[in-house]
């Protein structure tokens, strides 16, 4: 299967560990991943902040890069949570169409779409908390939400489970938002870091020894506040415990 | 006036207050966990919102028709209609009301719409005197204060604060924190003030168009207390709260107090029809901007509100900056979303008070799209031209750099990028402020790009 | 144009496309998760404050009464199956009944799904005996409870009544600190007396 690789330009300037392991993952399921090069943003920073006249040349750059493939997949919930419902700042060609239904995030391509339960390289046998960020949970739909009268399932849990000898560990409030929110972490700092402290406090006194998630953007935010706190608590995208990283 | 609320700065002044946020956020997260716990119990409960949310949005695209039946109804059980089209008239009718019956004093139960129209300093300086009977109403209204939650209005503060606001202006003890103790304090001293006022006064949760009732839930009696003994009886309704049928309130009064706390149903749901014989009952129908918001299309939608407060419990920013930080009658989501139609520019930064979680959506027993509207109000903004400058550059540049594969690539891998320089596009104009009590993340050896087009050399 | 033709001509210029008004379906009917039944009642109204007193010995009401609340001074009641020690008197202001300890009162009927009671100003006589009661007994027949409050409110007395209340056990605040006090404005205590009508 021919997928193309986004990597959200946060992921390419500061974490390109996570771009590295999504793609052997998505290898390791024998996909042949192309990587457009000219690729930076989907948009959504300045989407997010009601400028949409400023995101219109992303959104064409992006559509551009990925115009032709029939599977995008990133791995970040908000981006292509972005991507598919609100990239409406360029006129809706037929190409434009394409590309807003067949991006996907990396947690749904891999259990929707490849269909795979099991991981036999990788080993983590550590305490993780998980953690859904609010686009891959409430606009992604990759896991039940609490607020809801719904049957749980979760998507990132399942295919963790498979990794041998990791363990969970549930925080007191395990959907509550840890307040990155984009252009909030630094518009609304006060209540962002707030956030933030109390999400990794959570998950320290729950028994994490790593918080694991489908998304980068809050583990930075979430990374930088459990820093600042001197919490022993490590941090790992989900695609590099699946794609086997031991610690 | 227009100047618009800083959310952020009175945010950090709640946040320093570390006993009063702690007991904020969980005093809050808790009413959220009562509320999932009742609905959990409630095999219905999904399809009872969506029920809830249609029988909202049926009587708002009819709404001229139920008020007439409203009006109709009523007028034959004997009150009396009023039509007021903003906050002036509203004030002006009820002080007219009062005014030519030699009414000077007023105890009123909770409502909001009477704090969005400023009713109580109106009546007050034309020398009537208004007495709050909710306790958390009277705690703020003795505090000068405005409330700060639309269900426990003064959920900010701790029993040494009420402890202090009763001994300043009740005379209780000053060193009695007893929430037992000040419970009885308001009781025994807002007594009087029920037995002996001319007038009382009470909102509505729901106004029935088939029977011409007002319905109002409390837990403390207080609405009733407000309504049996004086000889004049006021209800201020705004046009929203109308619904069509008696048996729908087997739909909304199952699912206001489950949202609201947690609890089946409000200690007092009290149903007032008919005036008692030799009193007056007066209802004041008021707009102030619904109908113009009932054409929004986006917006609508907020109409439905049963006020239940759910989004305020649940919303993980509200519940670490309070109420009050929000600078508007309606504070939290809903707030967030109702405001920028009063006043756009004052009320701009509320929108972006807000990740766009999705918390609130799901616990609005009425299924308002919150965070929608959220979303599309930042939209709004920023075409009318109301950011603050600062970011609206940040947008621009961040903007132009993202369409520009070079003008990106320049800036993420330029030399030296170390641990104190991030790109634009995560900085924004607020350079300083992820540092503050975050550290930032360390610059890697390459981008992902360089590090494609060293391993694996092509596109 | 006054004021109520400009509203309404601005309502109707404004009104979104019509939205249809839904059936309540069959769980509104009477079934539904909610446990019929007097037991179902009685643990719905203890978890909201309420309390239970054993059925009368004999029937006899009044003496219940006078045992619930032995140093009660002023006992009035607006059911002829408990005398008190004051006759209700509707002709009085209501604030008459500022000094009562006990009130006593009949209900209509219970609704197990929250413990409520419904009573108008024909239980009442004087609607203010509910609120400025100290107490409050609630007489209830044991057979007249319904479902759900969808059973609840398809009784005439929504139409009909001046003045109907569901009550769901005592006046209660949390609003200090979110801590529970009963008897925050109205009856400090709701003690409901199992008696057939």
């Amino acid at each position: 299967m021919k997928v193309a690789l986004f990597v959200p330009c946060f992921i390419d300037a500061f974490f390109p560990d996570v771009a590295v392991a999504t793609l052997e993952l998505l290898e390791r399921f024998g996909c042949e991943v192309a990587y457009p090069l000219d690729q930076t943003c989907c948009g959504q920073p300045m989407a997010n902040s009601g400028c949409h006249t400023d995101a219109a040349g992303a959104e064409a750059l992006f559509v551009r890069n990925f115009a032709g493939y029939d599977h995008i997949v990133g791995p970040s919930a908000s981006c292509i949570h972005h991507v598919r419902e609100n990239l409406i700042a360029i006129p809706q060609t037929d190409e434009v169409k394409h590309v807003r239904e067949n991006a996907y995030e990396l947690v749904e391509f891999l259990h929707d779409v490849l269909g795979v339960r099991e991981f036999p390289w990788a080993e983590f046998p550590h305490t993780v908390g998980l953690h859904n960020g609010c686009a891959a949970l409430r606009a992604l739909r990759t896991a039940s939400m609490s607020e809801l009268n719904e049957t749980p399932f979760s998507k990132p849990l399942t295919l963790l489970s498979a990794v041998k000898g990791i363990r969970f560990a549930m925080p007191k409030r395990p959907d509550e938002c840890c307040g990155f929110g984009g252009t909030f972490s630094v518009y609304e700092e006060p209540v962002s870091a707030r956030m933030g402290y109390d999400k990794v406090q959570d998950h320290h006194g729950a028994g994490a020894e790593y918080i694991v998630s489908a998304d980068m953007s809050c583990l930075m935010h979430q990374k930088g506040c459990a820093e600042r706190l001197e919490l022993p608590i490590k941090f790992l995208h989900i695609a590099q415990v699946l794609n086997g990283v031991r610690e | 006036m227009n100047k618009p609320i800083d959310h952020a700065e009175a945010s950090s002044e709640f946040i320093a207050a570390s006993d009063h946020i702690e007991f904020h956020d969980r005093r809050l997260w808790d009413l959220r966990t009562k509320r999932d716990r009742a609905t959990a119990a409630i095999p219905e409960w999904e399809e009872l919102r969506t029920l809830a949310s249609q029988i909202k949005e049926h009587t708002l695209t009819h709404l001229a028709d139920y008020l007439e039946q409203f009006e109709r109804q009523a007028q034959a059980n004997g009150a009396t209609v009023h039509w007021a089209r903003d906050a002036a008239e509203h004030n002006q009718i009820v002080h007219d009301i009062m005014a030519a019956r030699g009414a000077k004093s007023l105890v009123k139960s909770k409502s909001m719409l009477t704090d969005e129209c400023e009713m109580r300093p109106f009546l007050e300086q034309r020398g009537i005197e208004v007495i709050e009977t909710d306790l958390g109403e009277r705690i703020q209204q003795l505090d000068d204060e405005p409330p700060s939650h639309i269900v426990v209005p003064a959920v900010h503060k701790l029993r040494t604060d009420v402890a202090e606001v009763f001994a300043r202006t009740l005379g209780t003890d000053p060193n009695n924190s007893d929430v037992h103790y000040l419970a009885e304090s308001q009781r025994r001293t807002t007594r009087p003030s029920f037995l002996s006022a001319d007038a009382g006064m009470t909102g509505a949760n729901f106004a029935i168009a088939e029977t011409g009732a007002v319905v109002v839930c409390t837990n403390e009696g207080n609405a009733d207390l407000s309504v049996h003994l004086p000889r004049l009886y006021i209800a201020s309704i705004g046009i929203e709260k109308i619904i069509p049928r008696t048996e729908h309130l087997g739909v909304f009064v199952r699912m206001l107090s489950r949202s609201a706390l947690g609890s089946p149903i409000t200690q007092m749901t009290s149903h007032f029809r008919v005036p008692r014989p030799g009193t007056e009952m007066h209802i004041v129908l008021v707009d102030n901007g619904r109908a113009d918001r009932l054409a929004m299309a986006d917006f609508w939608y907020s109409l439905k509100c049963i006020r239940c407060g759910a989004c305020m419990n649940t919303c993980p920013v509200y519940r670490r900056s309070g109420g009050l930080s929000y600078g508007a009658t309606y504070s939290g989501p809903i707030g967030a979303i109702i405001d920028p139609t009063y006043n756009l520019r004052k009320y701009s930064t509320l929108p972006f008070a807000s990740t766009l979680n999705g918390s609130c959506t799901n616990v609005c027993p009425v299924r308002i799209n919150i965070h929608d509207q959220l979303y599309k109000w930042r939209q709004v903004i920023a075409e009318r031209n109301a950011l603050p400058f600062v970011k609206k550059q940040a947008m621009k540049m961040g903007g132009k750099l993202l369409a520009s594969p070079r003008l990106y690539r320049i800036a993420v891998e330029a030399a030296g990028a170390g641990v104190e320089y991030l790109p634009r596009i995560m900085m924004y104009s607020r350079a300083n402020a992820w540092g503050k009590q975050r550290e930032v993340p360390a610059a890697p050896a390459m981008t992902f790009r360089q590090w494609w087009l060293k391993n694996r050399g092509k596109p | 144009m006054n004021t109520r033709e400009e509203m309404l001509a601005r309502m109707r210029r404004s009104q979104p496309a019509p939205v249809a008004l839904p059936e309540l379906p069959a769980f509104a009917q009477g079934g539904g998760a909610a446990a019929a039944g007097f037991d179902a009642f009685c643990e719905a109204l203890q978890r909201m404050g309420g309390k239970i007193a054993p059925a009368p010995a004999g029937g006899d009401a009044d003496a219940a009464v006078r045992a619930l609340f032995p140093d009660a001074k002023v006992i009035c009641s607006a059911t002829p199956e408990v005398r008190g020690t004051r006759t209700l008197d509707p002709t009085q202001s209501p604030a008459a009944l500022d000094d009562v300890d006990v009130g006593v009162v009949r209900a209509a009927f219970g609704v197990a799904e929250t413990g409520s009671v419904l009573l108008t100003e024909t239980e009442l006589q004087v609607e203010a005996l509910g609120f400025l009661a100290q107490h409050l007994v609630v007489l209830l027949d044991p057979a007249k409870v319904v479902a759900t409050l969808h059973d609840a409110y398809r009784d005439p007395a929504f139409a009909q009544a001046r003045y109907a209340i569901l009550m769901t056990g005592p006046s209660a605040t949390a609003d200090i600190e979110g801590v529970l006090i009963h008897g925050a404005q109205g009856i400090r205590s709701l003690t409901l007396l199992p008696r057939a009508a």
